[in-house]
């Protein structure tokens, strides 16, 4: 098991954003965490790599207890994510965001080196024509490559994609599904958080689903679009239902 | 070392070269007086840039380090007896004793509150020092002038704190070169682009940011120890003169913030315009009005500097200057 998550909870203030929550993920596999919006996925994520400490419970990571330590640690450590609102470093260029990456990710390379591996990385997500360019001048799409590019130049185990289909077209969403995948076969394991069902549908080999901050189901693709306690979670969404029907007809 | 690869030092280095070799060359104290302040004020911005320009902290009591120097230094000149090379070193270690102290814990403030509490440490160190009798309290420390002596006399003195502030203004452009071009460098930058993000991607910003607030606090404390031994006498008054730290900040920001000739250009443009406005009658009185609205005139219409707007406008001008 690469990562074991045992009965987290996060409150801010009276506010109970995840609440005992408990997972395991072996090597390898995507994990697909979804959930309607405010469900506490996103602050999952930040309890998992050390943002936020969790009020309560265990992140095992590897092995090792990284509970409580720092997210630079979990960096170090080969946790790597990606951020749901991107969060470029505006003034510095394409190529210098990724080197960040390198640079202090789990390898500690010197600048030489960080610099190959961050154009080996530019190539492989598709920013190679965009390397001098300032990150603040990138569109959407191509600012969540940016997040890919700088989580993955920092050669990690473990990968936490926060939304990184939401917002792009679906030319970008299906070419972003093939990068997902070609990352997983350089056996990088990943969660990843998606509204974008049939997307998870067909990367995740096992999802999970959060309500209100609990784990109100888990299991394969199948077991989990059937299992009623989600159709009704999701249709207590209204939102979310139509943006469901909608996908359907795509 | 192939010396073209490095253009932006270069530029950095021979301008300062040349305008220091002139009053050398030419033998005039009062060129050599003007080059001082010049010098003085550029390697002063200079080092505040590598807090403000590559770390995005406004430290807005900069100057704290500059008379925390200043003072250690004049003390082991006058009290200990120490030779001036060991008292600047001196000077330049308590200044970074100082921010390494201080680094842990107010350099987690971030913002507006960063910037306060830098001036609360001024202030604070300041109303010490007025009660700090080893120190002279509030009438300062002199120096008897048969100090100079061991010197070969004034005259010569002040030829040597001359020579002494070109070698520590070269030092921080060097250091202020190395840094950017640095792995270390570019984690401070990217804690000034965004600091949560930095840390998400492994850059350790407490340490990163204490070592910066260190290396930007260690040349004014060399400099204070040359100013005030030229000087002849320190008084809290002289040493924590807070609106020199805000001139700072209107030098970094004009020529620009995060770039190497940003503090250079931009120290050597505003001394110019400050002697010319002190000279001038209508304006000798609120040369630091002048300076706040200039501050404001960057802010709003050029947020990068001159460097920094060259560099945004001309492709070429970003593989020359630094
Ligand atoms: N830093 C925070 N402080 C207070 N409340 C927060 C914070 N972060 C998230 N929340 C709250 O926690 C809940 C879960 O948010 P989030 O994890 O972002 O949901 P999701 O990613 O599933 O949409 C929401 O109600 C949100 O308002
Ligand atoms: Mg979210």
């Amino acid at each position: 098991m690469i990562l074991q998550v045992q009965n987290v909870t996060k409150r801010f203030g009276g506010l109970t954003a995840v609440k005992n929550v408990s997972f395991e993920l072996a090597e390898g596999h995507i994990l697909g965490l979804i959930g309607p919006n405010g469900a506490g996925k996103t602050t999952l994520f930040n309890c998992i790599n050390g943002v936020y400490d969790p009020s309560e419970g265990k992140i095992i990571f590897r092995g090792q207890d990284i509970t409580g330590l720092p997210t630079y640690r979990a960096a170090h450590l080969g946790l790597a994510r990606t951020h749901q609102i991107v969060r470029p470093l505006n003034e510095l260029t394409v190529r210098q965001n990724v080197i960040v990456g390198a640079c202090y990710g789990r390898e500690n390379l010197g600048l030489r080196e960080a610099a190959h591996v961050a154009d080996e990385i530019m190539a492989f997500v598709g920013l190679s024509q965009r390397t001098d360019m300032l990150a603040s001048s990138l569109n959407v799409a191509q600012k969540k490559r940016l997040e890919l590019a700088r989580a993955l130049a920092s050669r990690p185990y473990l990968l936490l994609l926060d939304e990184v289909l939401a917002g792009l077209n679906p030319t970008e969403v299906s070419a972003m599904l093939d990068t997902i995948r070609s990352v997983q076969q350089m056996g990088i394991t990943i969660i990843m958080i998606e509204h974008i069902m049939h997307a998870v549908m067909s990367l995740s080999q096992h999802i999970i689903v959060l309500n209100y901050g609990e784990l109100i189901a888990e299991g394969s693709p199948e077991e989990v679009s059937q299992n009623p306690q989600v159709i009704e979670a999701y249709l207590g969404d209204p939102d979310l239902a139509e943006r469901l029907l909608e996908e359907d007809r795509i | 070392m192939k010396l073209s690869r490095y253009p932006g030092l270069i530029i950095a280095v021979l301008l300062v070269v040349l305008v220091s070799l002139y009053p050398i060359i030419t033998g005039s104290a009062s060129a050599r007086e003007t080059v001082f302040t010049v010098l003085m004020s550029l390697a002063l911005a200079s080092s505040l840039n590598i807090l403000l320009g590559y770390t995005g902290y406004v430290s807005f009591g900069h100057i704290v380090f500059f008379g925390l120097g200043g003072y250690v230094g004049f003390y082991t000149l006058t009290a200990l007896h120490w030779h001036l090379l060991l008292a600047v070193l001196a000077g330049g270690a308590a200044a970074a004793g100082l921010a390494f102290a201080l680094g842990k814990s107010i350099l987690r403030l971030r913002g507006a509150y960063f910037a306060l509490a830098t001036i609360g440490v001024n202030e604070a160190l300041r109303a010490f020092i007025n009660n700090f009798e080893p120190f002279g309290g509030p009438v300062g420390m002199d120096m008897k002038f048969a100090i100079y002596n061991e010197y070969g006399g004034a005259m010569q003195a002040l030829w040597i704190v001359y020579g002494g502030l070109i070698v520590i203004t070269l030092g921080v452009i060097f250091t202020s070169y190395a840094v950017k071009k640095s792995k270390f460098g570019l984690g401070l930058m990217a804690i000034r682009e965004d600091e949560d993000a930095a840390e998400v991607m492994g850059v350790m910003a407490p340490n990163a940011k204490t070592w910066a607030y260190v290396l930007s606090a260690i040349f004014p404390g060399l400099i204070g120890v040359l100013f005030f031994f030229k000087n002849g006498n320190i008084e809290p008054g002289d040493a924590f003169r807070l609106h020199l730290s805000i001139e700072l900040i209107v030098m970094v920001m004009l020529g620009g913030q995060g770039t190497v000739l940003g503090p250079i250009v931009g120290g050597a443009a505003y001394q110019q315009l400050r002697k010319t406005l002190l000279t001038s009658p209508l304006f000798k009185n609120i040369q630091l009005a002048v300076a706040g609205f200039l501050l404001l005139i960057i802010v709003l219409f050029i947020p990068s500097g001159a460097v920094g707007w060259l560099r945004s406008r001309f492709a070429t001008m970003r593989r020359v200057l630094e």
